[in-house]
């Protein structure tokens, strides 16, 4: 055994040249790997956790908008009917027993947290300026729970909206546009016409313009007080799960347990996350093309050294090396080049995600982001090194049998 | 009763491209433990081919070969490789010695294959030979820098390293002048006749020949007829 690697070993460095060029491409390959993935995922997780902050895992409402049965098809069920342009019926969308409602969803096992809520469209009035916007009221210490809002605050606390009777937490972009400070108070009005004043006591900040820009939390009894409706007005309820992943299986359960809508964050945001299986998609086809172009990088130089080493594969075997030993000669080398070249790709795809994580991206009104969010999992970096080490076994694998099968007579006579 | 080291029964080869050719009819051979062969004959004749299957480096024949008492005929590639390093040394007309290391490093290999000998003990055994083939002071050197006639003493030292019962030669001195062909047959001689090594040489240089224990000539893939040198 001793004596092959020595001799794999002198191959290697006795062309340094050539190990380095094979080696490169493994790098090469590797690094890029690293790189990219590195970013996608940043990218991903970045895009998935600014989606938890503005959706539940699962949201239960009162969808009035759902597709009923017609009056005639409840009247003549055999008969052919059809009624052209049906429209919602006159009903609030309040949910009946929410309070009763959480109380059963908070015993499930599976889920950390439940908060009823209820919204409202309004507009701040700033100045002759309406602008248009939304209020949630909450029980703000379960929506922490749910949306870890502490850590959001940008001024102001949650305790100040709790002990304050017509207090709000206002998103900071809409307290920009409003040109309003924690103490200021502003003037809002419901799309029925109702109006209040009410006081700033926090800002908040998000990560994307799309809420901080018009959300407003608030109290439920203020919330209730604005739609002049009772206390057990509630219009929607969120919920977190222990394991996010499993909301789309407990959702439709919901829904057949309560008769309400129950929509999953998945579906809530489909949209938003097929760019998430889109790039997964692309950074493993590319990282996995320049793996496959080391590899065959790797096949190249070996099948070259072992065409110009066929005097030496000879006499080896001439000397008592069996072909398993001229096999793991090749073997050898190709592995070490492989994991030598693939360690320096880890160390290559590291600096550039580290640059990458560093360099300035403007996320503009959308997200709140300096810059490009990168994941620095090890995961990658050991999937990176397997994977290196597994295309540089197959290319170097060929190649090498064909080393072991070579006839010595054949090489020797034949000169 | 001598000793013999290395004895075939019938041995027959053939060539089947481009056409099925006998090239070795019905060889016997008897070779004993010293001694010094020639084989000598026409290109063509079968003598390089018969070497080859003595060598146990080709297995495509007929027949039975059997060296030091082992009978080899049906043996596998990787049985055959092993017995090589433990009982045959090989020179070459053209010396393949391994380029990318030392004179002493390629003396060594051999018995690194053999795993028998710790490290030091290999590396002094092989400076002791390249001593007795007086290359010693080219131990350090890289083999592609060594003359012709330096590597081809290299390449003895390498085939003797593991105490072999046999050394096969083809065409040792073939590509050497008449210098150092008559160093290296000096020093074959010289391992024969101290060290009772049994060699056994292809060769088409009649000096050579003649200066060995027993010449075999070879015509049409069968032996001649034995002669005295």
């Amino acid at each position: 055994m001793k004596p092959v690697i020595e001799i794999a070993w002198t191959h290697i460095v006795s062309k340094p040249k050539q190990t380095i060029v094979a080696m490169l491409g493994v790098t090469f390959g590797i690094g890029m790997y690293i790189a990219l993935i590195s970013l996608m995922t940043g990218l991903n997780q970045f895009t998935e956790e600014v989606t938890m902050t503005s959706s539940p895992d699962i949201h239960i409402f009162n969808d009035i908008t759902q597709d009923r049965k017609t009056i005639l098809e409840e009247i003549n069920p055999a008969a052919l009917t059809y009624v052209h342009h049906q429209k919602p019926k006159q009903e609030t969308s309040k949910i009946r027993n929410a309070l009763q409602i959480a109380d059963v969803i908070r015993k499930d096992p599976r889920i950390s947290g439940v908060a009823p809520t209820l919204s409202s469209q309004v507009f701040y009035n700033y100045g002759p300026v309406q602008l248009n916007g939304l209020i949630l009221g909450v029980e703000i210490l379960e929506e922490d729970k749910l949306f870890d809002l502490r850590s959001k605050m940008k001024a102001g606390s949650l305790d100040d909206l709790r002990i304050s009777t017509d207090g709000i937490l206002v998103g900071t972009g809409l307290a920009k546009k409003l040109n309003a400070a924690v103490g200021d108070r502003v003037v809002i009005t419901t799309p029925q016409g109702y109006t209040l004043t009410l006081k700033i006591v926090g800002m908040f900040q998000m990560g994307i313009g799309a809420v901080d820009n018009i959300r407003a939390y608030a109290n439920i009894s203020t919330v209730q007080t604005i739609l002049q409706q009772d206390q057990t007005y509630i219009t929607d309820i969120n919920i977190k799960m222990k394991d996010r992943h499993t909301a789309k299986a407990i959702a439709p359960e919901y829904q057949a347990m309560f008769g309400y809508k129950a929509e999953d964050w998945e579906t809530a945001n489909a949209t938003f996350l097929t760019g998430v299986s889109i790039r997964n998609i692309i950074t493993w086809s590319v990282s996995i093309t320049l793996l496959i172009v080391a590899g065959f990088g790797i096949y190249n130089i070996l099948t070259m050294t072992i065409y110009n080493k066929m005097k030496d594969i000879a006499i080896l075997k001439a000397m008592g090396f069996a072909g398993n030993d001229v096999r793991m000669i090749f073997m050898i080398q190709s592995l070490v080049i492989g994991f030598t070249g693939g360690l320096m790709g880890l160390v290559i795809g590291y600096i550039l995600s580290w640059l990458i994580s560093k360099a300035p991206f403007e996320g503009g009104d959308i997200v709140s982001l300096e810059h490009f969010p990168v994941n620095f999992d090890p995961k990658f970096y050991l999937i990176g090194i397997v994977f290196g080490v597994i295309t540089t076994a197959l290319a170097g694998y060929t190649p090498s049998r064909k080393a072991a099968r070579v006839d010595p007579i054949e090489i020797i006579r034949g000169q | 009763m001598i000793d013999v080291v290395l004895r075939t029964r019938n041995v027959n080869k053939f060539f089947y491209e481009p056409e099925k050719f006998q090239v070795l009819k019905a060889i016997d051979l008897d070779v004993s433990r010293g001694e010094f062969l020639s084989l000598m004959g026409k290109s063509g004749c079968g003598k390089s081919t018969l070497m080859y299957v003595l060598s146990t480096m080709d297995t495509d024949y007929e027949g039975e070969l059997e060296i030091a008492g082992e009978r080899l005929t049906g043996r596998n590639q990787n049985y055959l490789a092993g017995f090589r390093n433990r009982h045959i040394g090989f020179i070459f007309q053209f010396h393949y010695l391994l380029p990318e290391f030392t004179s002493l490093q390629n003396v060594m290999l051999p018995a690194l294959k053999l795993g028998k000998y710790s490290h030091e003990e290999i590396e002094s055994r092989a400076y002791e030979k390249l001593k007795i083939l007086g290359v010693e002071d080219q131990a350090r050197k890289l083999s592609a820098k060594l003359s012709g006639g330096q590597q081809q003493r290299v390449a003895i030292a390498r085939a003797l390293i593991n105490d072999p019962d046999i050394i096969m030669g083809d065409e040792p001195t073939g590509n050497l002048d008449s210098y150092n062909s008559n160093v290296v047959f000096d020093i074959l001689h010289e391992l024969t006749h101290t060290y009772h090594q049994t060699i056994i040489a292809v060769t088409h240089d009649e000096d050579f020949a003649k200066r060995s224990d027993r010449i075999i000539e070879m015509s049409d893939g069968m032996i001649l007829r034995p002669r005295q040198a």
